[in-house]
């Protein structure tokens, strides 16, 4: 499989979070905001793309039967090696991120991945993947938590200074104006109203594509 | 047969247990590489929160190492022990950051910090933990609101008499915002029963012996 191939995959035709639907706890949980969906989506694509490429290199001496326990065990060290760094050296991220970190043990896209790709691969597709994977399911949350922050409350990218530091408090926009909130997308309910219009969304737009070039070609065939 | 069978699992233990010692010895260097800077961004992030309840000219003493200890189930709400640091000016008693918790909030505990200056006035209230409906109980929180900063700073006993300690709907001198009556009034009445607090144990706040840092959590 080439370069090529694992980035459209990744963002788009297996994309995790809207193809494989994995790594639904996450996807419905966080995305109260574009902020955090982006943050939480940063962070997972991370883990994946070490987990992928530690797992790579040692997959010959794994033998079949304890590959999962194996897997489970590399992914939940670095995630905890992440967290310690972050809690040190980046206090602020860790704040707002903090709890979500240690949920990405528990994000089945992560071991998903290892599974399915890294134990097969190489180690430089395997990171590619990892991280494609990473940031396609990163999209999905990002525009999640943008529908839902600005069906909701009306703003984008507030609670962005929490993560960029003071500053960027100005990049926050207000959307609608004096507007008084539609709890219902804050809201659980909000998280799977939304997916579900992501996902209808995705595939309206490839069976549109679908339907388009296979005209032509059945033409052509009818002609031999 | 039997043979192979069991050197095959004793070869695959073997490995899982080599994969278990390398991920234990990666886990506690990491531990013990970071767990001074985190204990400092700790220390860091809570003298933060303590300079937004209480101005750094209220005190010139170190916070963090002037804690004294508060039992649970007091006035305060707390259940468990929790530690009131002490403000002082050239060691004269200044201020006491207070933590309670309002155990009535429409969803749970809300978790407050309290700075009362000697004198029995609020330097400061913040929210520090909540579970109140987003967007509609959240705005005791200063990242959603200037309600709590409008309301408390600077009150005290002796400007709000014990009876007016609620929010207007209530007969009271709080605001509330209409459709979350429940999360203020669990708020006004935690700050009130804080305040309370500090004006019978005013002296024993302030001259209990200072516990060490790091004892407690």
């Amino acid at each position: 499989m080439n370069s090529r191939e694992i980035i459209e995959n990744g963002l788009w035709k297996q994309n995790p979070g809207v193809v494989q639907l994995l790594g639904l706890c996450p996807t419905l949980a966080v995305t109260s905001s574009a902020v955090n969906g982006l943050s939480l989506g940063l962070a997972t694509a991370f883990v994946m793309a070490a987990s992928n490429a530690s797992v790579s290199p040692i997959r010959r001496w794994v033998p079949g039967e304890i590959r999962i326990p194996v897997f489970i065990l590399i992914i939940a060290a670095l995630v905890t090696v992440i967290d310690l760094g972050m809690h040190a050296y980046l206090h602020a991220l860790h704040v707002v991120l903090g709890i979500f970190i240690p949920l990405i043990v528990t994000n089945c896209i992560v071991l998903a991945r290892v599974e399915a790709f890294a134990a097969k691969n190489d180690i430089g597709p395997s990171a590619l993947d990892g991280l494609m994977m990473g940031l396609g399911l990163t999209m999905v949350l990002a525009v999640l938590g943008g529908m839902r922050e600005v069906v909701g409350k009306g703003t984008l990218f507030s609670g962005i200074d929490l993560a960029l530091g003071p500053a960027a408090k100005q990049f926050v926009l207000t959307v609608v104006p004096d507007y008084h909130g539609f709890l219902l997308a804050i809201l659980p309910p909000g998280a799977f109203i939304g997916l579900a219009l992501l996902i209808a969304g995705r595939n309206w737009m490839e069976s549109r594509k679908q339907a388009l070039p296979s005209t032509p070609p059945a033409v052509l065939a009818a002609g031999h | 047969m039997s043979e192979s069978v069991v050197k095959h699992a004793f070869s695959t233990a073997g490995i899982m247990i080599g994969f278990t010692v390398v991920g234990t010895v990666l886990l506690a260097t990491t531990y013990f590489t970071t767990r001074l800077p985190i204990v400092e961004s700790e220390r860091q992030a809570k003298l933060k929160l303590f300079e937004q309840v209480l101005p750094a000219s209220l005190h010139d003493n170190d916070l963090l190492t002037d804690g004294v200890k508060v039992a649970p189930g007091g006035d305060l709400g707390n259940r468990e022990e929790t530690l009131a640091y002490r403000a002082r000016i050239a060691g004269q008693p200044s201020a006491v950051i207070l933590e309670a918790t309002a155990p009535d909030g429409y969803s749970g505990d809300i978790k407050l910090l309290i700075a009362v200056r000697a004198d029995g006035e609020l330097a400061g209230v913040r929210v520090l933990a909540h579970k109140e409906t987003p967007g509609l109980g959240d705005y005791i929180d200063i990242a959603h609101g200037d309600w709590i900063r409008k309301n408390f700073d600077g009150q005290s006993l002796a400007k709000t008499s014990d009876d007016r300690w609620k929010v207007k709907k209530d007969g009271g001198s709080f605001d509330y915002m209409a459709g979350a009556t429940i999360t203020p009034r669990a708020v006004v009445k935690a700050v009130h029963k804080a305040l309370t607090y500090f004006t019978a144990h005013r002296e024993e706040l302030f001259s209990a012996p200072a516990v060490k840092e790091g004892k407690h959590e």
